[in-house]
């Protein structure tokens, strides 16, 4: 057996997601090689090397890979896919947009967010918005996996001693190009790794009312997030978004302001290890599967939870 | 421009699912189906093409059971002009819809193949990219903005951290995220012109194309259920919790 990772990466450094990733391939068993694909990533490539467990990196440097393009991407991978049983990608935007079009391109049927390995044929992976568990079993030659990083805790960024080889890219498609990004700027973590994340619903009532989460979000160094109906309603960006088509996290404590707790939003936070909600509806299905909550109005609350912090 | 959207018959996004007792699925006997709701959104972006002079005509394909047939009814009710059932009782996959998607756009030749990002039952998030690779087409998956001028598309989509702008040459797929349009309500008069319009009912083999599961379902279970935790009555008590009880903060 060998695995190939695709690698979530910034050119510059590996992203926590690669990580979570080369956990799932080290439970698959067998080598483990890293494939980083990008433009002038010279040093991300360096660092996937140094992945615990990591025997190889697969380095392919062009600018026609420089925004990850799915058509680029996936003639990359299809050309050195035959010496691997295992393709793996982290569920990411990136992942869940190139890892298809490489499985299709190998007639192969991808397996999606797999949450555990339970042998190298056998995964598990939620459906219905994580209200049931499949187990699967795939009969392909080569298996084409996208990993939730949540179910898989992160290996160690160092450790490894995997050799970095150049792989040439494939001429630019030309079906597809780049124009821009939109990147929200923020000095707090990323949703999707954050030890604690702060989130606010349709009960926060406009966008500057979220305001008043900031302050508990800086004492506890916490990201920020929101539900789909606080979304919608325009008080925050479309990628603040937990939930069974936004983000899907599972932080150290997870606390919930305003939010209802609709399926579609447990569906991307239930696994978090702490829930806590505040919620003027005490009868709001939140309180099913929060550990600890408090019914009560949030704008007297939440500064109160504030205060209690400093002290 | 013909424009092709593909829509799935699927368990309503309100129905709390229930895992069968034998373990082999989950229970979709007697529970209310609907349209998957980004093809819903995917359909919406083709009438407004066409109502915007960009799209001439729009083909709604489905592929399942003879069932889907409403689905297909409810898409035309929203405004596509015609119907194509690609009908089989097989469990298709996702590689099996691309395939059969790719055989309807052999006979179409659309130059646009709207498809939602995902199905909501089985969240594989598939199928467009893999139709895409099938013809050899671009992708734009994950649009929340689409626009069409000079053979080209620009699309908007919703990516990790934010958003990304990409243009695709046509014949292209795109996948309709959540934030594309909000549907518009099917008003009674054209769910009676919907009955009118025509669909065609194809057959896999008559494409050509072997649907067979790679993939087989060892069983299916309940997630492990969370424990309904307590009620704190105030910040000092929740924060004293915090601390000593879950050690979660310091």
């Amino acid at each position: 057996m060998s695995c190939l990772v695709i690698a979530e990466h910034d050119n510059k450094s590996i992203k926590v997601a690669t990580l979570n990733t080369v956990a799932a391939a080290a439970k698959i068993g067998g080598e483990i090689h890293v494939l980083v694909a990008g433009s002038g990533s010279g040093a991300a490539a360096e660092a996937a090397g140094k992945i615990a467990g990591v025997t190889k990196v697969l380095h392919a440097d062009a600018p026609h890979l420089a925004d990850f393009l799915a058509e680029n991407v996936a003639a990359l991978v299809v050309g050195v896919a035959k010496n691997y049983t295992h393709i793996l990608a982290p569920a990411t935007s990136n992942g869940k947009n190139v890892t298809p079009r490489v499985a299709a391109l190998l007639d192969m049927q991808q397996i999606s967010e797999i949450v555990s390995v339970e042998s190298p044929d056998t995964f598990v992976r939620p459906i219905y918005a994580g209200n049931a568990l499949a187990t699967v079993q795939s009969s392909d030659a080569i298996k084409v996996i996208t990993v939730r990083t949540t179910g898989f805790d992160a290996v160690a960024a160092t450790g490894g001693s995997g050799a970095v080889e150049s792989v040439a890219a494939p001429a630019d498609s030309g079906l597809s190009s780049f124009i821009s990004r939109e990147v929200s700027k923020s000095e707090r973590p990323e949703l999707t790794a954050a030890k604690i994340i702060v989130s606010g619903g349709r009960g926060m009532g406009s966008g500057d009312n979220f305001k008043i989460l900031e302050p508990l979000a800086d004492k506890l160094g916490a990201a920020m997030g929101a539900s789909r109906a606080a979304v919608d309603a325009g008080f925050v960006p479309n990628d603040w978004q937990v939930g069974q088509t936004g983000k899907i996290v599972a932080p150290d404590l997870y606390i919930a302001i305003g939010i209802s707790g609709a399926i579609q939003h447990l569906a991307g936070m239930k696994d978090s290890r702490v829930i806590v909600c505040v919620n003027k509806d005490e009868e709001a299905p939140i309180f099913s599967v929060a550990d600890y909550g408090i019914v009560g109005d949030l704008f007297q609350v939440v500064p109160q939870i504030v205060e209690e912090l400093k002290k | 421009m013909k424009v092709l959207v593909s829509v799935k018959r699927v368990v309503d996004y309100n129905v709390k699912v229930r895992v069968k007792s034998d373990g082999t699925g989950v229970e979709t006997a007697n529970v209310k189906m609907s349209m998957n709701p980004f093809d819903e959104i995917s359909v919406e972006e083709a009438v407004r093409l066409r109502e915007a002079g960009v799209a001439t005509e729009i083909v709604v394909v489905s592929c399942g059971p003879l069932a889907c047939q409403e689905t297909l009814r409810t898409a035309l009710a929203i405004g596509a002009d015609r119907a194509i059932l690609v009908e089989t009782d097989v469990e298709l996959q996702p590689l099996a819809v691309a395939k059969l998607l790719k055989a309807v756009c052999a006979r179409e030749s659309p130059q646009l193949v709207l498809l939602g990002k995902q199905a909501i039952d089985d969240d594989s998030n598939q199928t467009g990219q893999m139709l895409a690779a099938l013809m050899g087409w671009p992708q734009a998956t994950f649009a929340s903005k689409l626009t069409i001028a000079d053979g080209k598309a620009q699309v908007t989509r919703e990516v990790d951290g934010g958003l990304e702008t990409i243009t695709v040459k046509l014949p292209t797929i795109v996948t309709s995220d959540l934030r594309l349009n909000e549907p518009r309500y099917v008003t009674l008069p054209n769910i009676m012109k919907a009955k009118k319009k025509t669909l065609e009912n194809l057959k896999p083999d008559a494409l050509g194309v072997d649907v067979t599961p790679r993939m087989k379902t060892v069983k299916v279970v309940e997630p492990p259920k969370r424990k309904a935790g307590i009620k704190v009555p105030d910040a000092a008590a929740l924060v004293a919790k915090l601390r000593n009880e879950a050690k979660v903060i310091s």
